[in-house]
């Protein structure tokens, strides 16, 4: 079995699939404790310096490599086993369909959440990363001030909302992502499914929901 | 359970051979009786057809005591039937009232493709057994059973897992006609006992391999394979079969 074999099956491309969603979720994590700066209510003075470090500094810049091969093969990978998927399934399809009987619709939804996910992806890179990286001459150059970024970009109501609809999407893609990822790469313990599960639940509601209330705590002046 | 007779509508999916296009059609069978199997329904249609000088409608059977796997038929929206935990000839009439219309199709997946009717070709499943679900054996006399000590947590997980009868309903409720909940039953049934330990992990690699041949899509864990066995075989035989092809290829030396 070469490695190019281990990765090309069906199980292999899942393996992907789930060592990279755990690397995304590794990946919220920091994203969301560097956000929550704003709410120090010091005029975004802790915010940016956190910003600075991820943006201004050596590691982090070569780390962000990482993360973006990681969004890559998630996304791709995860669109062709859609195509995949969609393609086993036949071209006649059943007249009454099994529905929510046998599983919950955000599980069979991944792809559409995904979907959902990307699209609001690319918005927001638009307004933050892409600004930010093209001031810098997309080296260590000298960033712009993101947390007054972000008042701005965050004083449009539809702004907030389409950020708001982006989260529900994470959250509902992380509350069947989180469990099956660890399923996917092999933990088949029952007592650590159990507590993957839960800890799966926790996560998909707390970190979309800080996400969440980051554009609209901007909007509704709860800051500064 | 009080017995009573009914009238029902019944939209059957009819096909004459896989290389033609199907449609539904509608039947109408009289005075079933609440204590009749759900294909003994079908025989009394069908000897009615029979009757009536039109082809009988072609549907999978055999032993009909739920346990040879025989039986694949798609009934209202679920494979096998509303029962839980059940297969097509051990649903009875009673699971349906006086007048219903109960839709039935044939398995769907591009691995099965529809023979005739109802009846689909499933022997994508005897080549995925053929390309590892086997053990290597000692010739001359059995050896005696008391002498290979199993763990019993293993030999209770080992044997839910032999339950498997292999009749697809997995791959007919699965959004991406995966056949993991199959594969992986057959597979942890052999890797949990030390007499499936010569070929652990080239049997692992093997039937993966003769699965994504035959066509099955993979795995996203939504669960409704393990809602709708009849053998409740459980969905964490996937998790384990993951496990056991991590780290067979992992280990691989070619």
């Amino acid at each position: 079995m070469t490695w190019k074999q281990m990765f090309t099956s069906s199980v292999g491309k899942k393996l992907i699939m789930g060592f990279t969603g755990i690397f995304l979720i590794l990946f919220l994590i920091v994203h969301v404790a560097l956000n929550a700066c704003i709410w120090a209510n010091d005029g975004g003075k802790m915010f940016n310096a956190g910003a600075h470090f991820m943006g201004g500094t050596v590691v982090p810049r070569i780390l962000e490599i990482g993360l973006f091969a990681g969004f890559i093969l998630h996304i791709i990978q995860g669109i062709m086993l859609e195509i995949q998927n969609r393609k086993a399934r036949g071209n006649v399809k059943y007249a009454v369909n099994y529905n929510n009987r046998g599983s919950k619709w955000y599980s069979r939804s991944m792809g559409l959440l995904g979907t959902l996910i990307l699209l609001f992806l690319i918005m927001h890179i638009a307004h933050f990363w892409l600004p930010n990286r093209s001031h810098q001459g997309f080296l260590l150059g000298e960033e712009i001030n993101l947390y007054e970024t972000m008042k701005d970009v965050f004083s449009n109501v539809w702004v907030v909302v389409l950020y708001v609809v982006g989260c529900i999407s994470l959250a509902y893609h992380l509350a069947h992502g989180f469990q099956s990822a660890f399923r996917t790469i092999g933990v088949h313990n029952k007592r650590y499914n159990k507590m993957l599960t839960s800890i799966g639940y926790a996560f998909a509601i707390i970190v979309p929901l800080a996400f969440a209330l980051m554009p609209v705590s901007f909007y509704l002046g709860w800051i500064n | 359970m009080e017995h009573y007779n009914m009238n029902l509508n019944l939209k059957v999916w009819r096909q004459k051979n896989s290389n033609t296009k199907g449609e539904f059609k509608m039947y109408r069978v009289e005075n079933i009786s609440s204590e009749m199997s759900f294909l003994e329904m079908f025989d009394v249609l069908n000897e009615k057809l029979i009757a009536d000088g039109e082809e009988p409608i072609a549907f999978d059977h055999d032993c009909r005591e739920g346990i040879c796997g025989a039986c694949s038929m798609y009934i209202d929206g679920k494979p096998h039937g509303p029962w839980h935990a059940n297969t097509t000839c051990q649903l009875h009439m009673r699971a349906f009232k006086d007048g219903d219309t109960i839709v039935v199709e044939p398995w769907r997946a591009n691995a099965f493709p529809v023979i005739k009717d109802l009846v689909v070709d499933r022997t994508a499943f005897d080549r995925i057994i053929q390309a590892g679900g086997y053990i290597s054996v000692n010739t001359g006399n059995a050896v005696d059973g008391n002498s290979l000590p199993i763990n019993k947590d293993k030999a209770d997980a080992s044997f839910a897992a032999a339950m498997c009868i292999g009749c697809g309903a997995c791959v007919a409720a699965c959004k991406n006609s995966s056949a993991m909940l199959f594969l992986s039953a057959k597979v942890s049934h052999l890797a949990l006992l030390p007499q499936g330990e010569p070929e652990r992990h080239s049997r692992v690699l093997n039937m993966i391999d003769q699965m994504d041949k035959e066509g099955f899509g993979s795995c996203t864990n939504t669960g409704a394979c393990e809602a709708t066995c009849p053998k409740e075989i459980s969905i964490s035989n996937i998790a384990k079969l993951n496990q056991e092809y991590l780290c067979a290829s992992l280990t691989s030396e070619k």
